[in-house]
């Protein structure tokens, strides 16, 4: 008797209600990245300038002669921006391939028979990475905030600091989205992800360039808007109390954050489907 | 846009024990300029179906119009007895595609794959992982089911694309082209499965094919599918019909003379290779004086000055069909 005839049965057990597939996507993601010992390596070393930052909170609450160096909600700004070079390295390690290896592989055809939309496809790869980008910035910062708290022994700092709670959160998010969603519409151009991970870093580089080559020329910093990293850093400033950085005015900075993250999701929705149509 | 208002407030027949699984009516698709599916209506009853035709005939169309890839600009489909344009997703978690080019998750192994596309259909992790594990037996990859799918050869990739298409239980499959680029050893092996599915499993399933021994060896009923259009359907042995013999038959002399003498006579003729051709004799010559056997193919060749040098009776084919259907000569 062929094996066949033993082993196929009917499946006669329970079934998800459909909209709870985007979860398995993203748990699947982060089991996979978590598994790779460089990406593990990786997320460990972006923890370092915590544990740097732990000690100096830790030094200053025990030290009064080295008050001078106690946190400020500034510091708290300069944590996220020293993590922003981790960002990058986490966005094109994990993101880069999230669409593009499924493109590779033929793989959309086979989620989207499956009983899931395309935006729940989308918020399943966009959960992965948007959950490693927190994970280096967020979840420190909120950590950092809470030692603060703990080794100074009191609440005095989070009382006349109170909007630092919501300032890290919201800049976290912020950057977490706009990072997501362009490196998700790159990944879905394109079926290598050594050339989207190639794209991404040059999109950085290259509005940073060219902001810089018009800011010799002209001598204002009113062009910041052209630069990705420089809008954000123009928005996290305002949100966290500090005097924007560039004479671009911060709501053109915003608006060109939102028109990306708009961009980035029409891409998306043109690029995510079952099957390709070229006519 | 009237026209398909039209057809929207037509009532479609459900998915009953005796209804078809798919049904569509006067569906339309088109890409750019080219229209993939002209109008198509058609009805897939229970079991296995064969859905057969050319490469660009459409079938890949239709069954990506069916799962909800591609709208249609005109028509309505039903999938067992839901309509595809209201309710898509309980559609697909009743349904299993086996696509017809390489697909899989990178990265993953086949039981891991297998699992994730159950999940992904709504199955409990762990039921998931368990029916993972029987599939894959099923198809005949337990032994390699911890292997990187990466490392596969190519047909044990159309395996494990059954086996992912399996792994929910569906109540209707629809295969692609299942047998591509597979040795004839694997072929037999996969005909072999689709046939125990359709037939001893009771899963009503669709076979997309250009092969015909493919559709006939595993299907009941066949639609046939030409330039965007169904140009038969019904039951294989009905449209193989008792009608007639069909012969082998090779000759020397003069070619289009006697393929044309042939024709007048209500003979109906297709190449198969080289020079051998194979004759339709309907039966209803044997009441018009010519005769209905190997006799009558004689008398004309003689009449006509050709001579025979190879007759030999055959069975009507689906071949016979297909080229009926689609007008080869």
């Amino acid at each position: 008797m062929p094996i066949h005839d033993q082993s196929y049965r009917r499946y006669r057990g329970g079934k998800a209600m459909p909209g709870q597939a985007w979860m398995v996507i993203a748990r699947a993601g982060l089991v996979t990245m978590i598994r790779k010992r460089a990406f593990l390596g990786l997320i460990i070393f972006a923890w370092v300038p915590f544990i740097a930052r732990a000690v100096q909170i830790y030094v200053t609450a025990n030290y009064p002669q080295i008050a001078m160096f106690a946190p400020t909600a500034e510091t708290f700004r300069q944590f996220l921006e020293q993590q922003a070079f981790f960002v990058f390295i986490v966005t094109i390690y994990a993101g880069a391939g999230l669409i593009a290896n499924d493109r590779r592989a033929n793989a959309l055809q086979i989620y989207l028979s499956k009983p899931l939309m395309r935006s729940e496809y989308i918020a399943g790869k966009a959960a992965i990475l948007f959950a490693f980008v927190l994970f280096v910035t967020m979840v420190p910062a909120l950590l950092l905030l809470l030692l603060q708290v703990m080794f100074a022994g009191s609440f005095e700092f989070l009382r006349k600091n109170l909007f630092l709670f919501p300032a890290i959160i919201v800049a976290s998010l912020l950057q977490a989205m706009l990072v997501t969603f362009t490196m998700l519409a790159l990944s879905s151009l394109s079926k290598s992800s050594r050339y989207v991970g190639i794209l991404f870093a040059g999109i950085i580089f290259f509005t940073e360039a060219i902001y810089v080559v018009m800011l010799a020329i002209t001598g204002s910093t009113k062009l910041s808007w052209l630069s990705l990293s420089g809008n954000l850093a123009q928005v996290v400033d305002v949100i966290f109390r500090l005097k924007p950085r560039y004479a671009t005015p911060w709501p053109v900075s915003l608006i060109v954050i939102v028109g990306l993250i708009a961009l980035a999701i029409s891409v998306l929705e043109r690029r995510v489907r079952g099957v390709e149509v070229v006519t | 846009m009237d026209a398909i208002d039209a057809i929207s407030t037509r009532e479609l027949p459900a998915a009953t024990d005796d209804g078809p699984v798919v049904h569509l009516d006067g569906v339309t698709v088109v890409f750019g300029d080219n229209r993939a599916l002209k109008g198509v209506s058609a009805r897939f009853g229970r079991g296995a179906i064969g859905l057969l035709g050319p490469n660009g005939a459409g079938k890949s169309t239709m069954l990506k119009a069916l799962l909800g890839f591609i709208k249609p600009t005109e028509g309505r489909m039903t999938v067992l007895g839901i309509d595809v344009a209201e309710r898509p997703m309980e559609i697909r978690a009743r349904l299993g595609y086996m696509p017809e080019s390489d697909a899989h998750i990178p990265g993953m192994n086949a039981v891991s794959f297998v699992g994730y596309c159950g999940q992904l259909a709504g199955l409990p992790a762990v039921d998931a992982m368990q029916r993972a594990h029987e599939v894959l037996y099923y198809v005949g990859l337990g032994e390699a089911r911890y292997r990187n799918i990466e490392t596969y050869s190519t047909g044990m990739k159309q395996r494990i694309k059954l086996a992912q298409a399996l792994v929910h239980d569906p109540d209707l499959l629809f295969l692609d082209e299942p047998t591509n680029g597979m040795d004839p050893k694997g072929r037999d092996e996969m005909l072999e499965l689709i046939r125990d599915l359709g037939h001893k499993k009771n899963v009503n399933l669709i076979l997309s094919s250009h092969l015909l021994p493919d559709v006939e060896y595993t299907c009941d009923d066949v639609i046939v599918m030409d330039k965007g259009q169904v140009v038969a359907q019904g039951p294989i042995a009905e449209l193989k019909g008792p009608g007639g013999r069909v012969f082998e038959l090779r000759i020397k002399g003069d070619l289009p003379g006697f393929l044309d003498v042939l024709h007048r006579a209500g003979m109906e003729c297709t190449s198969t290779d080289l020079d051998v051709m194979r004759v339709f004799v309907p039966d209803r010559l044997a009441q018009s004086g010519i005769g209905n056997d190997q006799r009558a193919l004689f008398a004309l060749a003689a009449q006509h000055g050709v001579q025979v040098r190879h007759l030999r009776p055959s069975v009507p084919t689906l071949e016979d069909v297909f080229a009926k259907a689609v007008g080869e000569e």
